[in-house]
């Protein structure tokens, strides 16, 4: 646990006082989130006082406000989109003692639960599992035997789509068990605080809310050219259902996706090109970390890539022949060669899913399909004025299109509506890459801080250490990889954090932690970590870093996010 | 710019720390055939904290890499060519397989620049493609990459006439490393398990070979030179009811089966001081003042025997309790030569396996060695006819027959079985 005690609450968690009845047990506060998601989510149910104590609250503020809603709304907040940005509000909005329903046209949990995070990381376990018996020479080393170690394609498809619908349900009854209406089909915004739900075929109902939220996610982006059939071309979506393993795949798009996808497929006995369009591998990376990606993540391994260039066309799989691309130069477009292989997966980003939420009825205007919000998410119209009661959360506002910043979003809004005033701090939010190893950063980037130093003329500095000299990673025979921190010499002002190895997405929360209360290096530093752990890289960067503010500490700082 | 002597330079290992002496290289930044500029990193060198990116103080081609990644140099060697210009490259191939001793079996790669493409032999499929790099998969690539084997030469036999590693494989002449592993045998080297019954057949494939031991060495020296000697064998049964009920007395102070075998033993050798002796130079008995018996012990990995002194003139209680640290010290390999080198006589016991007979063969510089089998209930027949169930003990005797005749061995064997079947003398 670090110095600095919060003594406001973060923008992440809030403890519901009813909740903390027995102090001396240990249990997850009711307000934790894990990956967006409550511990409801988990299947594990809060306590019947927490419960009781939270109806009660909310049966408290209706009754005060009026019956159904306050002031002759159906409710006091409408949320498009049951996914994990949609999830997060809703809970939060119930605590807070808000009428609440839900809108979703598909299926509960959205991207995150059905056709991302979960099954993605259930598929990465099981490659890294197999990747690690199929290494002998680690094997070795660690004295151990490992014969022929093999896979079920439909066990390894199995266990990941088991593992969505078991979340999908845990996700739904959550939010049945607080009361919280969850309305099917395709939500539209008809006018000022009036929504329009209704599925195809059947007629629509018209609800009214006092606030709004849009968070209707995203869907894999397809560049035109490219052709999905869904089995030698396809997406993400199709690809984490696994229903096959093919010899060789090109993999279009080198991003977070793409790389995890290369490390699942390598895993599994597949051959990976990339396909990028920049002239890096990795672009969204720091480049340090990026290039140590490349040797460790890609340059061992069955993969190759042709960066620098466009998949112009891509033509699956038919009558015998292989799955076709053709590869132009980015910049002078013309043809440079055409990949022959057996598959191709596109993971060249995503696209926000905006289209039929009658935005043009409120004369807001997406901004290549982004809806254009503020700092507090509220969402701006075309002539750049915040349209009151409407806001919009998650990958539908681009600003960060991860699953714990749509959460977060949305408790800053839902925070908004109860009248506190609420500005996340996306620096804060840390991001990770479950690749073997992880990978995972928040902050800024070298780059990105440099340039900001230069602009506002403060000084950076950098201090790195690698997994090499921790006991712990050595002890596991891990210890490629690297931490670095990059930070403010005058103030202590932690500026980013970036790990590649072992354990690197867990291990990032201490430094988002700090980042995210404005934790200062010197405050940090002489924090306890226990020996031997992996945390000890971060203890390492701490006690490295060099603050001329020294001699000044206090244990306790405002926090960054009000 | 233009620097003049040297046309082909080397990148050498560089002493990452004071007191770094060797280097290991774990990959290569720059490949062959790259053009680097001065200051771009071209390798990736492991030291003890970190990996550290070595830079190239030159501008060129990496012309031939000398150590391959995974390999190690030491401080200052030569692990790259970096030629200046084209035309130099060839210059820094033949100088880098000068360098090389006899590696391995790359085929020479004729041309080295990534500028011409040679037009594939067999048409791929696709309208209008170069045809050439597209069709091989990844790790083809890597290895044409690894063993300088040109890709637009080698035949593809992957789906779609790709150029799948197999190809590469066998262009390159390796034998691939063999899917189906076989239950790999526990790595061998060390505390070996004990050899039980050595078998003595030839390296049958799958099998696998370890070599002697020291005292493995020893063992197998000396049955061969045990070959020379001319032996016979006298075998003797014995009744040892009286003998094991001497031993239930006698056993809580701490006096084992061994050592009163050995007691008997050297009892009986008392009277018969021939089968003490040894013949040393082939034509004269060597009679021994000592009565010190060894006997064999197995120990992990081997074979020892160590002895007991006078063991006529010390009794039971005595011998235990030097058998005893004599037993300690053999298994923790402590023995002193003279405990082990001083036996004029050996006594050999397999009767914890429940062997029944077994003969031994002869030390070097002994007259005989005693194989003592297992006591177990057999039916007896007295001379009067009647049956009765006894503790039978069979003993076989393996002599020297250049000193010890029939006879001697055959009453020595006699006067052995009277004291064990009436063991009183024993506590003596």
């Amino acid at each position: 646990m670090s110095l600095s005690a919060p003594s406001a609450a973060a923008a992440a968690a809030v403890a519901s006082g009813a909740a903390s009845s027995r102090p001396n047990a240990i249990r997850p506060a009711a307000g934790l989130r894990f990956c967006g998601l409550r511990r409801e989510a988990l299947g594990l149910r809060s306590s019947p006082q927490a419960v009781a104590a939270r109806r009660s609250v909310a049966a408290a503020a209706t009754a005060g406000n009026g019956a159904a809603g306050s002031g002759g709304f159906d409710y006091d907040l409408v949320i498009i989109g049951a996914g994990v940005g949609g999830h997060g509000a809703a809970l939060h909005a119930v605590e807070k003692g808000l009428k609440t329903a839900i809108i979703e046209g598909d299926v509960v949990g959205g991207t995150c639960v059905n056709r991302g995070c979960v099954p993605s990381k259930a598929l990465l376990a099981v490659s890294g599992r197999m990747r690690e018996l199929q290494d002998e020479h680690h094997m070795k080393s660690l004295g151990l035997q490992v014969s022929l170690p093999g896979y079920d394609r439909q066990a390894v498809a199995d266990h990941a789509n088991n593992l969505a619908s078991k979340i999908r349900s845990n996700l739904t009854n959550s939010m049945k068990a607080l009361g919280v209406d969850i309305l099917t089909g395709i939500g539209t915004i008809v006018g000022k605080q009036k929504v329009r739900y209704g599925k195809v075929g059947f007629p629509d109902n018209e609800i009214t809310a006092r606030n709004i939220i849009i968070a209707t996610g995203s869907i894999p982006f397809v560049p035109k050219g490219i052709e999905i059939d869904g089995k030698t071309v396809f997406t993400s979506d199709h690809a984490l259902k696994l229903e096959s393993v093919p010899d060789w795949i090109a993999i279009v798009g080198s991003g977070y996706i793409g790389l995890e996808f290369s490390d699942v497929y390598t895993a599994l006995g597949s051959e990976v090109t990339f396909v990028e369009a920049l002239d890096q591998l990795m672009p969204g990376f720091d480049p340090e970390i990026g290039k140590l990606a490349q040797r460790i993540l890609i340059n061992p391994r069955k993969i190759d890539y042709h960066t620098g260039v466009f998949a112009s066309k891509i033509t699956p799989a038919k009558d015998g022949k292989p799955v076709l691309i053709e590869l132009i130069d980015a910049k002078t477009k013309e043809h440079k060669e055409t990949l022959e292989v057996d598959a191709a997966l596109i993971a060249t980003g995503r696209a926000p899913f905006t289209k039929g939420l009658g935005l043009e009825n409120i004369n807001v205007v997406t901004q290549r399909g982004f809806v254009p919000v503020d700092d507090r998410m509220q969402v701006m119209d075309a002539d750049g004025n915040v349209v009151p009661n409407l806001y919009c959360i998650g990958d539908a506002n681009g600003k960060l299109m991860l699953a714990h910043a749509a959460s977060a979003q949305g408790i800053s809004v839902v925070e908004q509506i109860s009248g506190r005033d609420n500005i996340l701090n996306h620096l804060s939010i840390p991001a990770a890459c479950f690749t073997h190893p992880e990978i995972s950063m928040v902050g800024l980037t070298e780059p990105q801080a440099r340039e900001k130093a230069d602009k506002e003329g403060f000084e950076v500095s950098v201090v790195k250490t690698s997994f090499k000299a921790n006991t712990k990673a050595l002890a596991e025979n891990e210890g490629d990889g690297l931490a670095k921190m990059i930070y403010r010499p005058d103030t202590g002002e932690i500026l980013g954090v970036h790990i590649l190895g072992l354990h690197a997405a867990d291990l990032i929360h201490e430094a988002s932690n700090a980042i995210a209360l404005g934790t200062r290096v010197q405050d940090i530093k002489f924090a306890v970590h226990a020996h031997p752990t992996l945390s000890e890289v971060l203890d390492e960067l701490f006690k490295a870093a060099k603050v001329k503010a020294a001699g000044v500490s206090h244990s306790v700082n405002e926090p960054v996010a009000a | 710019m233009a620097v003049v002597r040297a046309k082909v330079r080397e990148i050498f290992m560089p002493a990452l720390s004071s007191t770094m002496t060797e280097g290991k290289i774990v990959s290569w930044t720059a490949a062959e055939g790259d053009r680097v500029a001065k200051g771009d990193p071209v390798v990736v060198v492991e030291s003890d904290k970190a990996d550290m990116d070595v830079e190239t103080f030159h501008d060129g081609i990496v012309a031939a890499v000398l150590v391959p990644a995974g390999g190690t140099a030491p401080v200052g060697a030569p692990i790259a060519l970096l030629a200046e210009s084209e035309e130099e490259v060839t210059l820094a191939r033949d100088r880098a397989q000068a360098l090389s001793q006899g590696q391995s079996q790359e085929p020479p790669s004729p041309h080295v620049d990534a500028a011409a493409p040679v037009p594939a032999p067999q048409p791929p499929g696709p309208v209008g493609a170069p045809a050439t790099k597209g069709v091989a998969t990844p790790y083809a690539k890597k290895l044409a990459k690894e063993h300088r084997v040109d890709i637009a030469g080698v035949v593809g036999t992957g789906p779609h006439g790709r150029v799948t590693a197999a190809d590469i494989e066998t262009a390159a002449g390796i034998k691939p490393k063999p899917k189906v592993v076989p239950p790999p045998p526990p790595a061998a080297v060390g505390p070996a398990p004990p050899v039980a019954a050595g078998a003595v057949l030839p390296p049958l494939p799958g099998g696998r070979v370890v070599p002697f031991t020291t005292m493995q060495a020893a063992v197998s020296r000396n049955m061969v030179d045990s070959l020379s000697v001319p032996t016979f064998r006298v075998g003797y049964s014995m009744i040892t009811d009286k003998l094991d009920a001497l031993y239930e007395k006698v056993k809580s102070k701490g006096v084992t089966k061994t050592v009163l075998l050995v007691k008997a033993a050297a009892m009986a050798l008392t009277q018969h001081p021939v089968v003490n002796a040894s013949c040393r130079d082939g034509k004269s008995f060597s009679y021994n003042s000592n009565i010190n018996i060894g006997v064999a012990v197995a120990i992990e990995g081997g074979l020892l025997t160590p002895v007991l002194e006078d063991v006529d003139k010390l009794d039971i209680y005595l011998l235990a309790r030097k058998w005893r640290v004599l037993l300690k010290k053999a298994r923790t390999k402590q023995l002193q030569p003279n405990e082990y080198n001083s036996g004029t006589f050996t006594l050999s016991n397999l009767g914890m396996f429940g062997v029944d007979k077994f003969d031994a063969i002869l030390p070097a510089g002994q007259g005989a060695i005693m194989a003592v089998g297992a006591s177990r209930p057999t039916v007896v027949a007295d001379k009067d006819g009647f049956f009765s169930i006894k503790s039978e003990m069979l003993v076989n005797v393996t002599a020297d027959h250049r000193i010890i005749y029939g006879a001697d061995l055959a009453a020595f064997l006699q006067t052995f079985a009277k004291i064990v079947e009436d063991p009183e003398s024993l506590t003596l």
